[in-house]
């Protein structure tokens, strides 16, 4: 709840803006009150309001995660949501890749492929990371940010199953870095079945100046497998919608902060990218990606700030998408395929679509992947909830709405520190508008299937629990540093190994009460066996995942297949500051195993 | 419609930042768009401010220093918080630093230094550092630190050694064990726990070194 203070400071600032002749009304549709008549920003959702917080702990002198900046105010709904960029291939690289490692060349990769001449690529890009300027409001300066491409989120890729693929990834990024960042880098696929040296390892960073060339075979797990031999890997492991972003060990925030983000689309002959063929999903420019992020501007400079100190998770007070503070998307009235992504960085949020003009209506929508991974079948939801890093594909369908009706991308879930949600859902209208759809497009041709008649997607591979090798992983808080089994993240110690073609059954334990965590493990999908001992209770858990929501005192068991590729890989806290400070374990895949059950 | 002056509103928006703000008139976006002058800081200068105040400090040796000028620019340094007669994290801390100040050899006292800030002030007097230095081994370059009290829990502030529940933030046997480690010129800051392998933290604070050693900014 708001203190006192909080609530004499609303209540002023109410009267003064009624006084000015603002009716209630008025003053909700502009987001300034809450319908509980609270102003919007109150504490617990502007994450950081500098005048209450000040000197009450934290890094930066408060405990907000903000280091003591409110950001200045900023108009929502002034911008179009902004379309990605669809990455480009090239005709050939020069110099050409190569398997080993071409250091003469200025590679800063230091393994050869594993994978180059099984899955031979077939098609090239480059892509640049270096410092941008971009424009997040127009009410704030233009911003320095790091980025793809001269973006942020930088170009989409556009992939194919069994198109294996090239990324020459060059570093240009400055040795000056305005305040925060480490330009050396190391661009991890966030899903992707990727040869270790491809993966971004968090320890396999390169300097500026450099290149690196990440292969990515597009390959099903289970490539590798003889019974899946007739159709190169498991069907039941297709991933759809995936992310890029940098994994630099112990600069994961600061990075990822600055920009270095953007989204991996895989497509199949069932999820085409073509809305009249296949699952017949919505395709083309009904298929949008938003990624989301929240930060801190400067009042004084008007600069995106990072809280250097902060220890706990930062909590930004203006919530982007797709680059943009608080966009308007003129959709036409039909079906959308939309693709969040929360990239952080420490934020939980829990999507509903709002109608301010009538809070107490409720609209449901279909929710067909979770993670980035078809779902059995669609399932309908009126919300979905992301911790950090996960993804959900979404269907709404616009020609629900009145002509006209303007509908909100709405964060009811309140969070006041880096430690988690509070575990409230506020009211519709209390929480925190991140996009407002606008139905004023016309109308136009839909071919695709309404998600209510579809029946399946993938089946979910099969979970044998007959010959696992167990372990269990602690997630903890010691002296204030995060511990994975009372560990440290250690570039230098591997934690355990995993035999290729195994399956294991590992429990991930959170004893705390205080803190929340998404956990994300690379390289394989798992699939949740119980949750506190008992099947997921949500049927969108019920699915393929990389990152796994460990909430208070829960302990969740989740089960893997290891094929195809070895090598180093992480698992993690993707609440990207606990990830920096240490809450990281790396692992192996080898050709001989462990069977350490606490690692 | 609302006749809101500009005045007002920001008057408004400063005091409780908000964060949705729809307008119902393009002509009231186009006056209510800021007209603010942007303070243009350079980023050094800003974390200066933000994290280091120039509090007069006390070493060991009963110097007296100056937090920024004296111990944090133009450096590359490793932070920790300890309190002499902490009997459990403390000890194998700085026993862990003393083994990372070996592995860094000669730089030590050159370029990188260690500082240990007391988190109890009153008790942890100039001499009783210097006797918990010396009982540590503690070489040149590392300074174990004490001031006025109030200014030493602002620092535990200003540099993010404090807990989120209030409880633990004032229970000393639980205080933040973290080791900070950064380069004040190059803006580079990171931090790793207290009792991570030492020569991982050694490794770390290579990545925020001076390229190659040679202390002075690529262009």
């Amino acid at each position: 709840m708001p203190n006192k203070k909080d609530i004499d400071n609303a209540r002023k600032n109410r009267l003064e803006l009624i006084a000015a002749g603002l009716s209630r009304r008025e003053l909700f549709k502009m987001g300034l009150l809450t319908s509980a008549g609270y102003l919007v920003a109150k504490k617990g959702l502007s994450s950081r309001a500098w005048a209450y917080d000040h000197g009450k702990g934290g890094g930066g002198g408060d405990g907000g995660g903000g280091g003591g900046a409110a950001s200045p105010p900023t108009r929502g709904f002034v911008e179009p949501l902004r379309t990605l960029t669809v990455k480009q291939p090239v005709a050939s690289l020069n110099p050409a890749p190569t398997i080993q490692p071409n250091t003469a060349a200025g590679e800063g990769r230091t393994i050869a492929h594993q994978a180059f001449t099984k899955f031979p690529p077939q098609k090239f890009y480059q892509i640049t990371q270096s410092q941008i300027s971009a424009t997040v409001s127009p009410d704030l300066p233009t911003q320095t940010f790091w980025g793809f491409d001269g973006e942020t989120p930088g170009p989409v890729y556009h992939a194919k199953y069994g198109e294996p693929i090239l990324v020459r990834n060059v570093n240009n990024l400055p040795a000056n870095n305005g305040g925060f960042g480490n330009n050396t880098v190391s661009t991890h696929l966030h899903n992707g079945h990727t040869p270790s040296e491809s993966d971004g390892f968090p320890c396999f960073f390169f300097n500026s100046g450099h290149f690196y060339d990440h292969h990515y075979p597009n390959v099903l797990a289970g490539v590798t497998d003889p019974q899946f031999a007739a159709t190169n890997g498991d069907i039941r492991e297709s991933m759809s919608t995936l992310f890029y972003h940098d994994h630099r060990i112990d600069f994961t925030a600061q990075n990822v902060y600055k920009g270095l983000v953007g989204q991996y689309l895989l497509f199949n002959q069932f999820d085409t990218g073509d809305e009249t063929t296949g699952f017949r999903l919505p395709s083309g420019q009904f298929d949008v990606p938003m990624m989301f992020a929240d930060k801190v501007f400067d009042p004084n400079t008007g600069l995106a700030f990072f809280d250097l100190f902060n220890t706990d998770g930062i909590l930004g007070d203006r919530f982007l998408v797709n680059g943009k503070i608080q966009p308007f998307f003129q959709v036409a009235p039909r079906r959308y395929r939309l693709r969040w992504t929360n990239t952080g960085p420490s934020r939980w949020v829990q999507f509903f679509l709002t109608d301010p003009n009538n809070l107490s209506a409720t609209f449901p929508f279909f929710q067909i992947a979770n993670d980035g991974n078809l779902l059995p079948k669609p399932v309908q939801v009126t919300s979905v909830e992301l911790g950090v890093a996960e993804r959900a594909d979404v269907i709404i369908d616009f020609s629900k709405f009145r002509p006209g009706q303007s509908i909100m991308l709405e964060n009811r879930l309140e969070q006041q520190d880096g430690r988690g949600p509070t575990g409230n859902v506020l009211a519709a209208g209390q929480g925190n508008n991140y996009l407002r759809f606008d139905v004023v497009l016309p109308a136009v041709a839909d071919n695709s299937q309404d998600p209510a008649t579809i029946t399946k997607f993938y089946d979910l591979p099969t979970i044998d629990l007959s010959n696992v090798v167990r372990r269990t992983f602690q997630f903890e808080r010691g002296n204030g540093q995060w511990q994975v089994n009372g560990q440290f993240a250690d570039c230098n110690t591997n934690r355990f190994t995993v035999k290729q073609g195994s399956t294991e059954l590992w429990t991930l334990v959170n004893s705390s009460g205080g803190w929340m965590h998404p956990i994300h493990i690379h390289f394989e999908e798992h699939q949740i066996v119980s949750r506190n001992g008992a099947p997921p209770p949500l049927a969108v858990e019920r699915s393929r995942k990389d990152v796994v929501e460990l909430h208070h005192n829960e302990t969740v068991q989740i089960f893997f297949r290891f094929r195809d590729f070895t090598g180093r890989y992480p698992l993690h806290c993707h609440n990207v500051v606990h990830e920096d400070h240490a809450m990281m374990a790396l692992w192996t895949i080898g050709q001989t195993g462990d069977t350490n059950p606490n690692p | 419609m609302p006749n809101i002056t500009r005045r007002k509103s920001l008057a408004f928006l400063a005091s409780a930042p908000v964060a949705g703000w729809v307008l119902g008139k393009e002509s009231q976006a186009a006056a209510l768009a800021p007209e603010h002058q942007w303070k243009q800081v350079d980023p050094r200068e800003q974390i200066r401010q933000r994290y280091f105040p120039n509090v007069v400090l006390t070493t060991q040796d009963h110097k007296k220093v100056r937090l920024y000028d004296d111990l944090i620019k133009d450096k590359v340094v490793l932070i920790n918080f300890m309190y002499s007669s902490c009997s459990q994290l403390c000890p194998r801390v700085t026993q862990n630093l003393v083994k990372v100040q070996k592995l860094l050899g000669d730089r030590m006292d050159r370029d990188i230094f260690i500082y240990s800030f007391t988190l109890d002030p009153k008790h942890d007097t100039p001499k009783v550092l210097k006797d918990y230095a010396s009982m540590h081994h503690v070489g040149p370059g590392w300074s174990f630190l004490t001031g006025a009290a109030d200014e030493m829990e602002m620092l535990r502030r200003r540099l993010g050694f404090t807990d989120p529940d209030p409880e633990l933030d004032k229970d000393k046997e639980s205080h933040i064990g973290n080791v900070r480690y950064g380069n004040e010129p190059r803006q580079l800051w990171g931090a790793c726990p207290g009792m991570s392998h030492a020569e991982f933290i050694v490794e770390s604070l290579t990545w925020v070194d001076w390229p190659k050693g040679q202390r002075a900014l690529e262009p």
